[in-house]
């Protein structure tokens, strides 16, 4: 009998670099565009620049001449950098999106899950909208029928079962989307970073599911950032690096080979105008690097102090602006969130609370030395107007860097470090008597 | 393109299934298989439209009737009343509105499924299935608010006094002739919005320039043989006199015109279908 589940032979995708930038676009953004399109293209042909069809003829390849083979009851970590092609490939497993060149043979049912709570509707109830999220996913009518008290008490909303989801916390939204996709049974299983979601108790109880998914003989191909649950419940890795493959080997070597490669960090991300830069009609990021000792560097000595350097164009005048950053560490542990607002900061942001003019700005955190451990990280950044939930950009792992041990605290200790941070402390001992 | 090798008879797949995920190109065949597999996620598709549609708004299910009720009495007065358009000796207004009814379905279906792929993006991108589906289900939950339309239309001939002919067994052909036309022309018009959001404008001025080019205000017995079979070419012109020979007896046989609607409605509903597959691949990239 043949134990092969999936086996992909020179699979390729090629994207016009305008079809790409459409594919990130929200519903929201759809919707305003169709009402500001017009407009803003004949502003955009009054002031002068081009916008057509001739600046979008560039292709890139997000995957090129991928081959490996899963077997039968495999869980496959698929690992990567943003931009590695890893949503591309289960697009393409999960026939979202064809392939441009290649093939693929896949052996069984498929099941994927790039997102929870596809299709979710805000004026449907709880109830009303398992149904139709299970639907979307795949599931028979009947097998939705049989599960669906499990579901329900898997995502701990009993009670508002019958209400409509806009009236559910983000939390419950998001347990009673993870029940329904839980409860998938295909024989082959194509997840995206879906389980960086919920609190941390739900997660646990996510990454518990998925476990037993695992060890239920089933097939799994999973991404994700998070090393510690790929290690837990993967027994094989594939690592990607620009659209390749770079290797396929059980996952913890694979996970070490991500972790140590010796990867140039740039130190700084650009956009050259605002036209291809993340954000809409308010805000644009123009910039993010990481400064140390006055440079541009991706690489900052474990001692000294940092700084992260937020770029962004305003374009909507006399409008608060909020500036945050998160930073994940290279096992996707969040190690940092913070902004400018006053009961965030050390000193009082002079820009804080101010309403903006039109114009480029700079915010720059600075990040002290002998805090951070040594390893690599990446900075998230987002961009709010007034009011922390108006997020105008959200711009996830938008530059990484690395901190260096520089061996300033390996005098006596020069074993390994194995924790998330390794800040330099205060320390004091006095002697309270004698003999 | 995606074929299934080997298929067993029963509707679960099983695991001897085998997916082939390569590049197609150029045209490719309607998988009508495929569609009937995912006649659970039609349904609960159809069934979201017409729910979400009936719980934001205030008036709910009334609105399904307000519209053709009110289009019926505008055209009672400007064109019944003042223009005297003759209306096939049945009082005015229930001409006016037993094509109304037919109509309204035809339009909204239309609407609906031109803005089904763009509204339903986030689907696309995130999961696979037909995408038929989508439209289909857009035009289907049409038949709600045409049922409600027409409850008001048979309590209209009952206050005029007609009774229906036998010829109303006719109706379901002519609502499927309609509900035909109208997915045809909204497979079209959704595959090419996906890539020309001008499409989204083009739509609501191209139904109302359809609207008076069918013989709603007016009947087509203003047009003399042959042109009132020519007329049939639109294919609404068959539907909305069918529907006034069946229910109210005019004199608008259909001969010629319906079948011409008929062969119409077929001929944009299957190549709205295949214009459709070809354009699907690009879907999820584009949308």
């Amino acid at each position: 009998m043949n134990n092969i589940a999936i086996k992909v032979k020179n699979l390729s995708k090629q994207y016009r670099i305008g079809e790409q930038q459409t594919k990130y676009r929200t519903i929201r953004e759809t919707l305003t565009d169709a009402v500001q399109a017009p407009f803003r293209r004949i502003g955009k042909i009054l002031q002068g620049h081009a916008y057509g069809a001739a600046d979008m003829d560039e292709t890139i390849w997000a995957l090129k001449d991928v081959s490996f083979e899963v077997k039968r009851g495999e869980v496959v970590g698929i690992i990567g950098r943003n931009g590695a092609g890893k949503s591309t490939l289960l697009k393409m497993l999960s026939r979202i999106t064809e392939p441009t060149e290649g093939m693929a043979e896949i052996h069984g049912r498929v099941g994927s899950l790039l997102e929870v709570g596809t299709g979710f509707h805000p004026e449907l109830t709880g109830r009303e909208n398992i149904f139709l999220n299970g639907a979307i996913l795949g599931m028979k009518k009947k097998e939705m029928v049989r599960k669906f008290d499990e579901m329900v008490s898997f995502a701990e909303i009993e009670k508002f079962i019958d209400t409509p989801v806009k009236f559910y916390s983000s939390g419950m939204y998001v347990r009673l989307a993870f029940a329904v996709a839980a409860h998938l049974e295909p024989e082959i299983l194509l997840v995206d970073e879906v389980l960086a979601v919920g609190d941390a108790e739900f997660q646990k109880k996510c990454l518990g599911k998925m476990g037993d998914v695992a060890k239920g003989g089933r097939t799994v191909l999973f991404v994700s950032h998070n090393m510690l649950s790929l290690k837990n419940l993967c027994n094989k890795g594939v690592l990607l690096h620009s659209g390749r493959v770079v290797m396929e080997n059980n996952i913890d070597a694979v996970i070490s080979k991500y972790l140590d490669k010796d990867i140039k960090h740039a130190g700084e991300t650009s956009w050259s105008s605002p036209e291809i830069a993340p954000g809409d009609d308010r805000v644009k990021l123009k910039a993010v690097r990481v400064i140390s000792e006055g440079n541009v560097t991706g690489e900052v000595d474990i001692s000294k102090d940092f700084w992260i350097e937020i770029d962004y164009w305003n374009l909507e005048p006399n409008k608060q602006r909020m500036v945050f950053i998160h930073i994940h560490n290279s096992m996707g542990i969040w190690i940092i969130s913070s902004g400018n607002l006053a009961s965030l900061t050390l000193n009082k942001d002079p820009w804080s609370y101010r309403p903006y003019p039109e114009g480029v700005f700079r915010t720059a955190c600075k990040i002290p030395g002998c805090l951070l451990n040594d390893g690599h990280y990446n900075i998230s950044v987002y961009i709010a107007g007034s009011g922390m939930s108006n997020v105008i950009i959200a711009k996830k792992d938008v530059l990484s860097f690395s901190v260096l041990d520089t061996g300033l605290m390996r005098e006596e200790y020069t074993g390994a470090w194995p924790t998330v941070i390794r800040p330099r402390l205060e320390w004091g001992t006095e002697q309270l008597s004698s003999k | 393109m995606i074929t299934l090798l080997k298929k067993t008879n029963n509707e679960e797949p099983k695991a001897s299934e085998v997916l082939i995920i390569r590049p197609s190109r150029g045209w490719r065949h309607i998988n009508l298989n495929e569609i009937w597999r995912y006649r659970e996620l039609l349904y609960f598709l159809a069934w979201r439209d017409i729910k979400v549609r009936y719980k934001q708004t205030v008036l709910g299910a009334a609105w399904a009737i307000i519209q053709p009720f009110f289009t019926m009495i505008i055209f009672s007065i400007f064109f019944g009343k003042l223009a005297k358009i003759p209306s096939d000796g049945v009082p005015y207004p229930i001409f006016a509105y037993a094509a109304l009814v037919p109509w309204t379905f035809f339009a909204n279906g239309l609407m609906e499924s031109t803005n089904s792929l763009v509204t339903s993006a986030n689907l696309i991108r995130k999961i696979y299935f037909p995408r038929l589906v989508l439209p289909i289900a857009a035009v289907i939950s049409g038949i709600v608010d045409f049922i409600l339309a027409f409850v008001v239309l048979l309590g209209m001939m009952l206050f005029y006094g007609i009774m229906p002919t036998a010829n109303i067994v006719w109706l379901p052909f002519l609502l499927l002739l309609a509900l035909t036309a109208s997915l045809g022309v909204g497979m079209w018009l959704t595959a090419m919005n996906v890539q020309f959001r001008d499409v989204r404008y083009v739509v609501p001025f191209l139904v109302q320039v359809w609207l008076f080019a069918t013989p709603i205000a007016y009947p087509s017995s203003l047009l003399v043989e042959p042109w009132r079979t020519f007329y049939g070419l639109n294919p609404m012109v068959g539907v909305v006199e069918g529907f006034r020979w069946a229910l109210l007896g005019t004199d608008t046989t259909p001969g010629g015109a319906i079948f011409v609607s008929t062969f119409m409605a077929i001929m944009l509903f299957v190549s709205g279908m295949f214009y459709f597959r070809r354009m699907e691949r690009t879907f999820a990239d584009v949308v």
